[in-house]
């Protein structure tokens, strides 16, 4: 099995407070690796160190083998790392369908190209594209709204239809079913794992350990920004060290 | 040496002005977070209380004129200096200073009333949409003022006893060919005084203290249950006088004209940029500053070498520091900043 | 039906070539139909589509853009000076030189956004305009203006013997109706160019970028160029306007790069409904059209229009109105503005779609629905939102 992401001895500091300490993590390519942890432990600033939003103080984040400190955050996502971000980060004003367009454009076009001249409607390639992803995750009767206006779990499904239509190799999922009712997380991994049979690698950041532990090939536990603990699930539930950090004790 | 040091004086004249302009349209900024484009014809409405006053106190009736015998000749004589004599005359030579004491009630009710009917329902509205409207009130100011005082500049004498010239070349041994005038030595002297009340009122009393607490952090002072709104109605208020004393004083340095607050905005503004934008400080700071730089470029040697450069200095500085510190002189990190 | 259809965009052009192309005709009942008018509606027109792409696409607002009004003037007065009185020449040129002014001014600006942009591009402006005044007078003739004289070298022309020559198009003059016809095919060109800016996959990701300028960059796209390629079409737009105003009058001054100039064209832009197609040409007709009506009015006039009224109150009426025409036309226009801008964020264009569905759902109650969209019907409005 071949690494894809390699994230070794990543510091964060912000001010006094340490949100990163000393992070070391392989992800596999073709697995799930969720992380999972207490309010504030640092997921998602290690998500944001590794698509460019964030510097680290120190370490390096190595993706398919070439290190991406330092990179614009829009090279990072043409090298194959795709972050589907915690709060949605939208495009309120447009459709849900043009939200969709967007990132299919992105992944054909590059960082820059003035196709000033052709017209939206000649991209039916894209379209399709965009339409059969928004298919799969239920927005297909959505498309016409303006996505500003779309309930906070519908938002949440649009975001991930966005990471999904630029076929990452890797997608950085931070809490995907936050706010979603219970039909929709069940629904959300159905579709993350006939995505996994397909071979996309993924990290996913999770509190809900119904999903976590659905989908899951390895856990790794962060807490007050170190890494206490990497296993398959059932080493993570049975870890005593896991439950006294994230539970207090009690029993996953 | 003369030359340099009447330079500075020139400068810090000018910055004084600059930096009074400035501190309204700041202060407004940094508490309402509104960028008010009308704020040039605040200072312009203020000027126009100076020429207002001398307009009133010279309304004149028609009497024979004495000096001259051979015919029947009339003169206007101002009702001021009929009733009360030398004393009327005097008063009229005092129009501008004494208009300082009409301006700031009328100033203060102008901007209360703006900020009342106008400014506040735009808080929550983009930037542009700020611009914009506070553009077209500027506009509508402006036009109504031309509508009733015309076109033309209008002088605006500074009393007599300041209308001339200072020897202050005598006075610190600098030689008899220093010398500047009086009125924009008193300039100077009051916007010293302005910008001081501004930051004690701010400093030192309670009201002062929920300001600049709002300044720095809205959310907060209002969740203390603290009418922060009602607040910042006044401190529109405030914003609104400063400006329009800037302008009182100012006229008799440039006869008011009714665009002369659009001229003055564009400044304004840049002052605010370089200063950083909602910083007090700053806008102080930058109004000397450009005022003084201002003033160098102006020099004959400076304009050989760099011919032109009274021309763009301030703009330069101004785009010089947005791309290298945008936060500005001293403004805070993070304010509108990308 | 999600993406406008290309023979949709052939209709919208046909239609709006041909409402162009008979304006004459159908603005001479309201007082619009002769040629230098409708030559200022053109012009201005160009003008503020260009300026569109920018600020209705991007949401970035320049307070500088009369700059490039201005480069574009004074480069064709030097094309007629030293080549030629043709004008494709003079046009070619000011469209370049003014793309090169955006490239440097938009390079520099584009480095920051909001409110710092509009201060840049103003600083810019006014150092243009302030140098045109003062040491560029070897360039710019300073407060005179750039003129034509007898002595300019044309090195393509003929030399003339009899007064000063006029500009031209392989010998059609470009004054009265010819004149008019040359702006108009060049506003039915540029308006087309930003209809199809509008509908492509560039035109959107600019929307984008104005809805979430961050969330673009990590979706892959580098923001800069795409706001940079904006701000010089819509630069090269003012120049061509600037052009156009040379042609029609040989002459450039810099009072059309002060800032109020700038702000004029962003009067229009609002007035008709920012990011819109067809609204900021419409803002930009609707204002020369009043500016000309309103400014030539005086008492007198007013008095003969209100004559019907009794004669108490024809004089109060003539009083009030006298001060919102003529010299008080600027007070109408800052008036309507504010009143635009605070209940009708959308402009006229959103207008007339408020007042459209108004009139439908009024109809549906007694009609069976009928569905066919206007083709004309605006793109979203964008900036009219509230943050
Ligand atoms: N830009 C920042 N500046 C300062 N502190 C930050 C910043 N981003 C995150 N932090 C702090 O770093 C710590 C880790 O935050 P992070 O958002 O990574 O937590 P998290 O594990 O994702 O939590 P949650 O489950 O609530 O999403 C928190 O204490 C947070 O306050
Ligand atoms: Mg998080």
């Amino acid at each position: 099995m071949s690494i894809v992401l390699s994230i070794k001895n990543v510091d964060k500091t912000f001010g006094g407070l340490q949100a990163l300490g000393d992070i070391n993590l392989d992800i596999e390519e073709g697995k799930t690796h969720a992380i999972i942890g207490p309010n504030g432990a640092g997921k998602s600033t290690l998500l944001n160190c590794c698509i460019g939003r964030l510097i680290p103080d120190n370490g390096t984040v190595e993706f398919n083998g070439k290190n991406m400190i330092g990179m614009q955050p829009h090279d990072i996502n043409h090298a194959g790392m795709v972050r589907v971000f915690q709060t949605p980060e939208i495009f309120p004003e447009l459709t849900v369908l043009q939200n969709v367009l967007i990132p299919g454009f992105a992944k054909r076009d590059g960082i820059f190209k003035f196709n000033a001249f052709t017209s939206l409607a000649s991209e039916k390639d894209i379209e399709a594209d965009a339409m059969h992803i928004l298919e799969d995750m239920g927005l297909i009767d959505q498309i016409h709204n303006s996505a500003g206006s779309m309930s906070r779990g519908d938002k949440r499904r649009l975001e991930l239809a966005m990471g999904l239509v630029q076929h990452p190799t890797l997608l950085l999922l931070d809490e995907p079913t936050a706010g979603m009712a219970r039909h929709d997380t069940n629904r959300t991994i159905d579709l993350l794992k006939t995505i996994k049979e397909r071979g996309m690698t993924k990290i996913i950041i999770e509190h809900d350990m119904h999903v976590v532990f659905s989908l899951a090939d390895t856990i790794s536990v962060l807490a007050q920004g170190r890494i206490i603990a990497t296993g398959t699930p059932d080493e993570i539930r049975g870890n005593p060290k896991v439950q006294e950090a994230y539970l207090g004790g009690a029993e996953l | 040496m003369d030359a340099i040091f009447l330079q500075i004086l020139n400068g810090l004249d000018k910055g004084g002005a600059y930096a009074l302009i400035a501190l309204g349209l700041t202060l407004v900024f940094g508490t309402l977070g509104v960028v008010n484009f009308a704020h040039g014809a605040l200072f312009m409405l203020g000027a126009f209380c100076a020429v207002t006053l001398q307009k009133i106190l010279t309304i004149s009736q028609k009497v024979r004129d004495e000096s001259i015998t051979f015919f029947e000749a009339y003169k206007e004589q101002p009702y001021l200096e009929i009733w009360f004599g030398d004393f009327g005359t005097k008063i009229i030579d005092w129009s501008v200073p004494i208009s300082i004491l009409l301006a700031i009630p009328i100033m203060l009710l102008i901007g209360l009333a703006m900020e009342r009917g106008l400014i506040r329902h735009f808080y929550k509205r983009p930037h542009a949409d700020q611009i914009l409207v506070t553009f077209g009130l500027a506009i509508v100011l402006q036009e109504i003022i031309r509508s009733f005082f015309g076109a033309n500049p209008i002088p605006t004498p500074a009393p007599d006893i300041v209308a001339g010239s200072a020897q202050i070349g005598v006075l610190l041994g600098l030689g008899e060919s220093v010398v500047y005038p009086w009125w924009r030595i008193i300039y100077l002297l009051f916007s010293g005084l302005v910008i001081f009340l501004v930051f004690a009122f701010l400093q030192f009393t309670t009201f002062g203290m929920v300001v600049r607490a709002g300044m720095h952090d809205r959310e907060t002072v209002g969740l203390l249950g603290i009418d922060v709104e009602h607040k910042f109605t006044i401190v529109f208020g405030i914003g609104a006088v400063v400006a329009g004393l800037a302008g009182v004083m100012y006229a008799p340095i440039l006869p008011p004209d009714y665009h002369m607050g659009m001229d003055f905005l564009v400044l304004s503004f840049v002052v605010v940029v370089v200063g950083g934008m909602g910083s007090l400080g700053g806008a102080v700071a930058a109004g000397f500053l450009l005022g003084l730089l201002q003033s160098f470029a102006s020099m004959n040697e400076i304009k050989a070498i760099l011919p032109g450069i009274d021309q763009i200095i301030i703009y330069l500085v101004a785009v010089v520091i947005i791309l290298v510190r945008p936060r500005g002189l001293m403004g805070r990190k993070g304010v509108m900043e990308d | 039906m999600s993406m406008p259809s290309l023979r949709n965009d052939w209709v919208v052009m046909a239609i709006f070539a041909a409402a162009v192309l008979t304006a004459p005709i159908w603005l001479s009942p309201v007082g619009a139909g002769y040629p230098d008018l409708l030559q200022k509606f053109a012009i201005f027109g160009l003008f503020a589509i260009g300026f569109n792409i920018l600020f209705g696409l991007t949401g970035y607002l320049s307070f500088g853009h009369a700059v490039f009004l201005g480069v574009g003037s004074y480069t064709a007065v030097w094309s007629f000076k030293l080549l030629t009185m043709n004008v494709l020449p003079a046009i070619a040129l000011s469209i370049l030189v003014a793309g090169i002014f955006a490239v440097v001014i938009g390079y520099l600006s584009l480095r920051r956004s909001g409110i710092y942009f509009s201060i840049l591009t103003l600083a810019f402006a006014q150092m243009s305009y302030n140098l045109a005044y003062s040491v560029l007078t070897p360039i710019t003739n300073g407060e005179t203006g750039l003129q034509l004289t007898m002595q300019d070298a044309r090195i393509f022309d003929e030399p003339t013997t009899s007064g000063l020559p006029s500009t031209e198009l392989f010998g059609m003059s470009m004054s009265g109706y010819s004149g008019f016809y040359f702006c108009a095919v060049l506003l039915i060109i540029g308006f087309f160019i930003s209809l199809r800016i509008f509908r492509s996959p560039f035109g959107l990701k600019l929307l984008a970028i104005k809805s979430n300028q961050t969330r673009m960059r990590y979706t892959g796209f580098n923001t800069k160029p795409y706001l940079l390629a904006a701000f010089i079409i819509s630069g090269m737009y003012a120049g061509l306007a600037g052009s156009l105003m040379a042609v029609t009058d040989p002459l450039a001054g810099a009072e059309r790069m002060q800032w109020t100039a700038s702000g004029e064209v962003v009067l229009m832009t609002i007035l008709g409904g920012v990011g819109t197609l067809i609204g900021p040409l419409l803002g930009a007709g609707i204002i020369k059209y009043f500016e000309n009506i309103f400014s030539a009015l005086n008492p007198g006039e007013l008095h003969q229009i209100f004559s019907w009224l009794p004669d108490w109150l024809e004089n109060i009426v003539v009083a009030i109105s006298s001060e919102f025409v003529g010299d008080g036309w600027h007070m109408t226009l800052g008036l309507s503005f504010m009143l635009v801008v605070i209940f009708l964020p959308g402009g006229v264009i959103e207008g007339v779609g408020r007042a459209y569905t108004k009139i439908r759902t009024l109809l549906k109650s007694d009609e069976a629905n009928e569905s066919d969209e206007s083709v004309l019907e605006p793109e979203p409005v964008l900036s009219a939102e509230k943050e």
